[in-house]
């Protein structure tokens, strides 16, 4: 798939990327890409790095060798003026939304308008309400971050993100914590900013039911590479134990259910 | 570990300086937004008012029962009114309301800040393109360093007026005399270092307060810590500095 797509028409590529945290290597060659006006789902256990991963892609870290680059850009080679133009042209959902809290939900969504337009008022309330309307929470414009729901609250981040019409819109873990009803708006909304919009989508979940119903690509990282990479189909289909224990959700398989420790028996005998 | 404590505060001296420069880098294109600022005095030294005004009063009246009592074995009740202005204005106005500052609103800077880093809010405004240090850092410092000086300019007042309590009302001190002795006695150098002394504390409990909250570790026992580290070192620092200004001043 990722040798397939052609330049122009990746959006994100990141080329045997290796990064490690305090000497514990969380990627050891990481090739993945991202192509343009598609929804490119990463999916993996706790703890393989896919947040790591979207802080890369945003430039907050650099990746100790490899490349990271984004609309085309090599991100190691960018000063900090020119992460900040990249920066621009996306836009990111935080799995707590992120929203500041001491303003409403209307100046939330208006800050990135306020920070890099001078749009008059009229115009960025017009701008503001379509963005609430959007994610069905334009009556909710005088509320403060602390009086929405978990589900409210990222759809107001949601709103925010896309403000400032994105060609790359990255989702952390957006599906954690919903009620259904919010869950499906929430997979309903992705999919519709991806086709109505026409905006490239990262979604990094763990959540394979919910991504499978969105996705157009997947990525599985396992072992700090991708261990499997198709449409959600190919994977399920997959001959490799750790894909399959992954997307069915079983407790037998590589990855075990027990952290590593000590012979049970052993260890209670010893105790007593 | 001596050695590691040496190391790790040299460590902490050398990002705190580094911080400074940047946050100073962000201080001009800060000012261009004043709403900002302006809200901030408001957060940091409006609502330190009542403390700082009620401290101001007990201390002048405490500064007006000592100072009766130790001049009257002199004979000389009648300079009550110029040492206790000269005892506010050059020592205990800045350094009671930088120590007051620093448990009210840098506790409360570092706190926000601080929890603003744990609920990725300030990543999020990286990821707009907008630098927090300027959105959120530099009207915060440049707010506390603004607000200080008023607030020791207001414990000064308060506290000559509770001196002048104790002094006139109650130890029956001639007014005139109380207020005549103040005003030979205050000179325009003792009001600037207390200007002086209030300034250059606001900028060090300021700066403490930001990057501390900035720095925080993003977890509720983080934060907690960063609030505690606040105090302790604005405490330290203002003291220490004190003497230094002090001895520069004389």
């Amino acid at each position: 798939m990722g040798s397939a797509a052609s330049a122009a028409d990746t959006l994100v590529d990141v080329r045997d990327v290796h990064y490690a945290i305090g000497g514990r290597p969380i990627f050891t060659g990481l090739d993945l890409n991202v192509r343009r006006g598609r929804i490119t789902a990463i999916m993996g256990p706790s703890g393989t790095g896919k947040t790591t991963l979207l802080r890369l892609i945003t430039a907050q870290i650099s990746a100790q060798r490899g490349e990271v680059s984004v609309f085309g850009a090599n991100l190691a080679t960018q000063g900090s003026d020119a992460i900040y133009a990249l920066r621009q042209r996306m836009g990111m959902l935080f799995q707590n939304g992120a929203l500041l809290s001491d303003l409403n939900v209307f100046e939330n969504v208006a800050f990135p308008v306020r920070e890099h337009t001078d749009l008059p008022e009229v115009l960025l309330r017009k701008l503001v309400l379509t963005k609430l309307q959007a994610v069905g929470l334009r009556g909710a414009a005088e509320l403060m971050p602390a009086e929405l729901s978990g589900g409210m609250a990222r759809r107001v981040a949601l709103a925010r993100a896309i403000v400032m019409d994105p060609e790359l819109l990255i989702y952390d873990e957006p599906f954690v914590g919903l009620d259904p009803i919010s869950l499906g708006v929430i997979q309903r909304l992705i999919k519709q900013m991806n086709q109505a919009l026409g905006i490239t989508s990262i979604v990094v979940s763990h959540d394979v039911k919910e991504l499978a119903a969105i996705a157009d690509d997947s990525y599985l990282l396992s072992g700090g590479r991708v261990a499997a990479a198709g449409v959600p189909a190919q994977l399920r289909a997959s001959d490799s134990a750790a894909v399959r224990q992954f997307m069915t959700g079983s407790e037998e398989g590589p990855v075990a259910f027990h952290y590593p420790a000590p012979d049970y028996l052993a260890q209670l005998l010893a105790e007593a | 570990m001596p050695n590691g404590i040496l190391i790790e505060g040299v460590r902490r001296l050398g990002a705190t300086a580094l911080f400074l420069v940047r946050l100073l880098g962000q201080c001009a294109p800060a000012l261009a937004r004043p709403g900002l600022i302006i809200a901030q005095i408001y957060n940091t030294g409006a609502r330190s008012l009542i403390i700082i005004m009620l401290s101001g009063l007990f201390v002048g009246m405490v500064l007006g029962l000592q100072g009766y009592q130790l001049l009257q074995r002199f004979g000389s009740e009648d300079v009550l009114g110029s040492a206790a202005a000269l005892g506010l204005l050059r020592e205990l106005g800045p350094v009671i309301t930088a120590l007051l500052f620093a448990g009210r609103a840098g506790t409360a800077l570092t706190s926000e800040i601080g929890l603003m880093r744990a609920t990725d809010q300030l990543t999020a405004m990286e990821i707009m393109a907008v630098d927090p240090l300027r959105y959120v850092a530099a009207p915060r410092f440049l707010g506390g360093v603004i607000a200080m000086p008023l607030l020791a300019a207001i414990f000064g007042v308060i506290g000559l007026f509770g001196a002048q309590l104790i002094g006139v009302a109650l130890m029956r001190i001639d007014s005139g005399v109380f207020w005549s002795q103040t005003q030979a006695a205050v000179a325009l150098r003792d009001v600037n270092e207390g200007l002086v002394k209030s300034l250059v504390f606001g900028i060090a409990c300021s700066l403490v307060a930001v990057y501390e909250g900035y720095n925080a570790e993003p977890t509720a026992a983080g934060v907690g810590l960063a609030t505690t580290r606040t105090v302790v070192t604005s405490s330290v620092l203002i003291l220490l500095l004190d003497y230094v200004l002090t001895a520069l001043f004389l």
